[in-house]
């Protein structure tokens, strides 16, 4: 990371309520273009809502929230803005059961970016290689097994061309020979300086990958470290506790 | 199974027809009722259709119509019925309640006095079909919308039946939204989709083959509603049944050639929509 970096993601002070509950509590986080944040933490500690907020699939209640230089706001042009520029990839995959792999691909850069076709579809076989399954173009999602469909999601997602991907626990929908196709992928993509933003529990991917390391817990960010303290000497009680009950096995 | 029902039915009408001809001492005349469907024209040298077979004709014409009306309303108002905004949601509530609660003859009625009669009066309608009517080689509309001086009604007809039927297509179209899973939504949302585009391309197209069985089921219902239009003096089957009944006083005649062709009308379509949905679907 070059140290002259810009900060692309910016959240500052943002709470977060669903109703009586508090499921973001003032969260003060920057990334840098180009870095790599894996968030991890107990379930039901906000790391997903935190993300979702990011893209606005989520509405945060207090806090400002600054992406690439857009602040997210009632504003739903500068909404669709954001989301262009920021890959989404979900837990259930979420690809559309109507459309075949290449037109789940096409769809977002034709109707969205006012692609033509032919341009859009020299994309998409260009990204479906990149995720190593360039054979499945005309095939129905349900026809493909659970890492494949994850791939072709992240390929959906590059397809935008985004300058920030976030990824809300992509692995944890799949069965455990297929998280590893999935790992992979997503190692690869951090290898072109594509600034991500990770919710996972995938430590040996987060050792890996990530320049740092945000645990949370209650709506919290309790730590932020890089992943060689992070994983050796955490600071607080709660991050150890977590550490051990997950990486016992 | 289909030629059980239909072995059961035949059975029944026998029993009645017993029944009819033993204790009333009506005479029938059924040789006549082909008459009323098919007419050999003298003049003309030709066969046209006479009393029974116009209403049949413009029965379903004014069903095919309302069908394509009640669909787009009743999209929109499915759609209405799922919006965020708390007052689009209420209007489109409240438009249903208002039908689903209020007897379809009613209604009709009061859609075609406060609705359709202001619309025809108010776009001239009656004036601009009538010079259509006067026209030679108007064949092209007579083909679709049959004799061009009944017009305003045959409109007034399909607006209103549209209108009545569109609330319940809105409640299957809005069951359809709202069965598809939410993540359809976000990730339509999370590539920047526009909400009209998340609409038209992912959410209505998976929408709309969930609910093709309940959406047949209701176009059928749609066609055996036509018949209360007859009310407001649209000459569709029923209203020349009526007529043929009072100027002929060949009640039972009528009225069974009248439900056979409505039945052979709703059960061929029920037959053909069985037949769409074994199409393999995904």
């Amino acid at each position: 990371m070059n140290p002259g970096a810009s900060s692309i993601i910016e959240l500052t002070g943002v709470s977060k309520y669903f109703g009586p509950f508090k499921a973001l509590d003032d969260i003060n986080l920057s990334v840098m273009t180009g870095e790599r944040v894996v968030v991890c933490g107990p379930s039901g500690s906000g790391k997903s809502t935190m993300i979702r907020c990011i893209n606005r699939l989520e509405e945060h209640d207090e806090g400002r929230i600054v992406v690439d230089g857009i602040e997210l706001g009632e504003d739903t042009q500068n909404i669709r803005a954001v989301r262009q520029d920021v890959g989404m990839v979900f837990q259930q995959f979420n690809l559309f059961p109507h459309l075949t792999v290449l037109e789940n691909l096409t769809i977002g850069p034709i109707r969205v970016r006012k692609m033509d076709k032919a341009r859009a579809e020299a994309l998409a076989r260009q990204y479906l290689d990149r995720v190593h399954i360039p054979e499945q173009a005309d095939k129905y999602p349900a026809q493909l097994s659970g890492g494949q469909q994850q791939r072709v999601a992240i390929a959906r997602s590059l397809c935008m061309e985004p300058r920030i991907m976030l990824f809300d626990e992509p692995t944890s929908a799949l069965d455990p020979e297929m998280i590893n196709e999935v790992l992979d992928v997503m190692v690869e993509l951090a290898g072109t300086g594509m600034t991500m933003v990770v919710v996972t529990h995938e430590m040996g991917f987060a050792r890996k990958v990530a320049d740092r390391m945000v645990f949370m817990e209650a709506g919290r960010m309790v730590e932020v470290a890089p992943p060689a303290k992070f994983f050796s000497s955490p600071d607080s009680d709660r991050a150890r506790l977590f550490l051990d009950q997950i990486l016992e096995h | 199974m289909d030629w059980l029902i239909l072995a059961v039915l035949a059975g029944f009408f026998a029993v009645i027809w017993f029944r009819i001809s033993g204790t009333l001492n009506y005479k029938w005349q059924w040789d006549r009722i082909p008459n009323y469907i098919l007419r050999w024209d003298e003049e003309d040298g030709r066969w046209v259709a006479n009393l029974l077979l116009q209403g049949l004709i413009t029965t379903i014409r004014i069903s095919i119509y309302a069908s394509v009306l009640a669909l787009i309303l009743g999209t929109i108002l499915g759609i209405a019925r799922c919006a965020e905004n708390l007052a689009i949601r209420m209007l489109a509530r409240t438009y249903l309640e208002f039908l689903r609660n209020i007897p379809p003859v009613v209604v009709i009625f009061i859609f075609y006095f406060f609705l359709s009669e202001q619309i025809v009066a108010a776009f001239n309608i009656e004036g601009w079909a009538r010079g259509i009517a006067k026209q030679e080689g108007n064949g092209i509309w007579e083909f679709f919308f049959g004799d061009m001086r009944r017009f305003p009604s045959m409109i007034s007809g399909v607006m209103v039946l549209a209108l009545f039927e569109s609330a319940f297509v809105g409640e299957i179209v809005r069951a359809g939204i709202q069965s598809i899973p939410r993540g359809q939504r976000e990730a339509a949302r999370s590539i920047g989709m526009s909400w009209l585009d998340e609409m038209r391309f992912i959410v209505l197209p998976q929408a709309m083959r969930k609910v093709i069985p309940p959406m047949s089921n209701q176009f059928i219902s749609l066609v055996k509603d036509s018949s209360i239009i007859s009310l407001i003096s649209v000459q569709e089957l029923t209203y020349k049944t009526v007529e043929l009944v009072s100027s002929t006083r060949m009640i039972f005649e009528a009225w069974l050639t009248t439900a056979a062709l409505y039945f052979i009308l709703c059960f061929g379509l029920s037959l053909l929509f069985r037949r769409l949905e074994r199409v393999p679907q995904r």
